[in-house]
């Protein structure tokens, strides 16, 4: 006999809580404000979908998501052929592997305001290093604080130091997964190392590589602290991406309608493009 | 055509795991690889195929030093143990991939493909992933990308260890036509003695990381050259004892039989007298006629086979008969042994007589 009843609801109770409490409400919350204008004293007068027409208009937003696509684009081009490169290139046994494994760690652990003061600091044209030694030795023409070029050359550097180690950590957990009968039986069809690469250990990466890229587009989506802290924005709006623009807006002009209507906006666009990301890239393990 | 080792050795971090071995491997019948398991079966194979180095000695192929040529470059096929098939690609790439490697023209593979499939029974897969397939048709797929394949030499790795007892025979009998004529050198590698029985041609019995010997299968299994060669081509174990020869008989115990043949003429003192479990019968008969005495241990039926563990000799023997026999567990039982099929080694393991 199988007892049927709906004890089992008990057991989501928890995590629905959970869930309630940190996204739920506060979503709702950005919900209300997104279709109301506010003034001070808690005045709320409706406004329906106004502020979502007035920001999917609005220059100004096109233009930070233009450049939030083209650093998400950037540094997802460097930083995935790099990582699988150092995940190849890194040992799969013997002493110096827990030394490489620490070594790529490392930038990750570093907090983010910290990783932006840091290579604000390392770039600033007269006293920091890499500033310094560009400007006065290499003789390059080198300044984030005027220059676009410079700046955006800086942020996606950054952000490459930040966060190849993460591509190269799952990479390299996916190509230590791989027998070595499966090199072995390469070797004998003959399989030049190109062939190898191809037709086994990027076959074998893909899992892996599916979340790498999901979490780096996600993470570089959404970056806030670095380039904040790093150029502030600037030089001009040159380095305005979407969450340093949103803020802007929210807590520089104390918009709170438009604001929330464009986090709406932009969390649509994150999660559209990972979910269409995540499907076509497993479409085919479903069959 | 002959893959030809001389002398060759592979030193693991100064230990040493194959000692110099040489060996003659002719195409056209099968070159068994006999031994337990770490006798260096596996070694000496990944030395032939390029995948491991060797230490010192070269790799001949028809003449041809290949001592030092990438495992890329050898035109070799490897079958393992384990099922190693790419998991990501259908049966039909699988088979095709060293093909394609090779660069053969697209109606060629198909060809190819086609027909490794056909033999081995695949035809219906072809578009299946590997791991949508049974072990056994995991094994076919492996062995044909072997077969498919334009290979000089092919290596066998304890194929069909892991496979059931029916398809294990199943492929046994398909394997010897499958190589038949398709001029390659075949090495097999296999723990299971009656396996290079069954599969003939030529056996090198390893131990310890070197050659004991080798020689026609049925030749060596009916004079191994010394007690550890006769141990290792024995299932069960062969039955050994130390005997004292004086003058015209063998004394084992209470035991005694007469010194006939080539024994006859050996220097009275100790030998390692040896004897296969089926010439120790529980019946009396005209070639067995030598009784021992023993309390039976265990007892195991196998087929149409079944054997009595006694306690006798240096390490308890085994009896192996036809038929069903009533033994009672701890209970002390009369055997026969064919005294002529008595194998004598002097007390250093050689064979004497």
């Amino acid at each position: 006999m199988k007892t049927e009843n709906q004890k089992a609801w008990f057991f989501v109770l928890p995590v629905l809580l959970l869930v309630a409490f940190n996204a739920l409400i506060p979503m709702m919350t950005v919900v209300n404000y997104s279709v109301q204008e506010t003034f001070g004293d808690n005045l709320f007068f409706w406004e329906g979908l106004t502020w979502f027409e007035q920001i999917l208009r609005s220059d100004r937003f096109h233009a930070a998501l233009g450049r939030q696509f083209m650093f998400t684009a950037l540094i997802l081009i460097i930083e995935i052929p790099l990582g699988i490169a150092i995940a190849l290139s890194m040992p799969r046994k013997g002493f110096w592997v827990p030394v490489c494994l620490v070594l790529m760690a490392l930038p990750m652990l570093i907090p983010w305001n910290v990783v932006g003061a840091m290579w604000n600091i390392f770039a600033l044209p007269d006293i920091g290093l890499m500033g310094y030694f560009l400007n006065h030795v290499l003789g390059i023409n080198y300044d984030m604080t005027q220059d676009p070029v410079a700046a955006w050359v800086t942020i996606i550097t950054m952000d490459v130091w930040h966060w190849t180690s993460l591509v190269v950590l799952l990479a390299y957990a996916g190509l230590v997964s791989i027998p070595d009968a499966y090199y072995q039986a390469a070797k004998i069809d003959g399989a030049s190392n190109w062939s190898v690469f191809r037709f086994i250990q990027l076959p074998k990466m893909k899992n892996v590589l599916t979340i790498a890229i999901l979490l780096r587009f996600m993470d570089s989506f959404n970056i806030y602290t670095e380039p904040f802290v790093l150029t502030g924005g600037g030089p001009g709006n040159s380095t305005t991406l979407l969450s340093i623009d949103l803020v802007k807006i929210a807590l520089g002009q104390f918009d709170l309608g438009p604001a929330a209507a464009m986090s709406l906006i932009y969390f649509a666009i994150t999660l559209l493009v990972s979910w269409l990301f995540y499907t076509l890239m497993t479409k085919d393990d479903l069959n | 055509m002959a893959l030809v080792l001389n002398n060759i050795t592979k030193v693991v971090r100064g230990v040493t795991h194959i000692k110099p071995t040489s060996l003659t491997l002719e195409k056209g019948h099968f070159n068994v690889l006999l031994g337990e398991t770490g006798a260096g079966k596996t070694s000496l194979i990944k030395m032939m195929a390029g995948i491991d180095p060797i230490a010192s000695g070269t790799v001949v192929m028809d003449g041809n030093d290949i001592t030092k040529l990438n495992t890329q470059k050898r035109r070799i096929s490897l079958v393992h143990q384990f099922f190693v098939n790419y998991p990501h690609m259908t049966v039909f790439d699988n088979i095709a991939s060293p093909l394609r490697v090779a660069g053969m023209s697209k109606s060629e593979i198909e060809g190819r493909v086609g027909e490794a499939a056909d033999i081995l029974k695949l035809g219906p897969m072809l578009h299946r992933r590997p791991h949508e397939l049974s072990g056994g048709q995991q094994q076919r797929c492996a062995l044909a990308r072997a077969i498919a394949k334009d290979s000089q030499a092919v290596f066998l790795d304890e194929p069909l260890a892991n496979l059931d007892y029916k398809l294990r025979e199943e492929l046994r009998e398909l394997l010897p036509e499958l190589f038949a004529d398709r001029g390659a050198v075949v090495v097999y590698a296999t723990s299971e003695p009656e396996e290079a029985l069954l599969l003939g041609g030529e056996t090198a019995l390893m131990v310890d990381g070197k050659v004991a010997q080798f020689g026609p299968t049925a030749e060596i299994y009916r004079a191994p050259s010394s007690l550890m060669a006769a141990q290792v081509f024995s299932d069960p174990p062969i039955n050994h004892a130390t005997v004292r020869k004086q003058g015209s008989a063998f004394h084992l115990g209470e035991v005694s039989w007469a010194a006939v043949g080539d024994a006859a003429g050996l220097t009275d003192g100790d030998y390692t007298v040896a004897i296969r479990p089926n010439h120790v019968l529980p019946n009396v008969s005209a070639e067995a006629r030598v009784a021992v005495t023993g309390t039976v241990g265990v007892t195991e039926l196998s087929g149409s086979e079944s054997s009595a563990h006694f306690e006798f000799g240096d390490n308890g023997w085994v009896s192996l008969a036809h038929g069903t026999h009533p033994y009672s567990l701890g209970e002390d039982h009369t055997f026969y042994m064919n005294t002529d099929a008595c194998l004598y080694f002097a007390l250093d393991g050689n064979r004497v007589a």
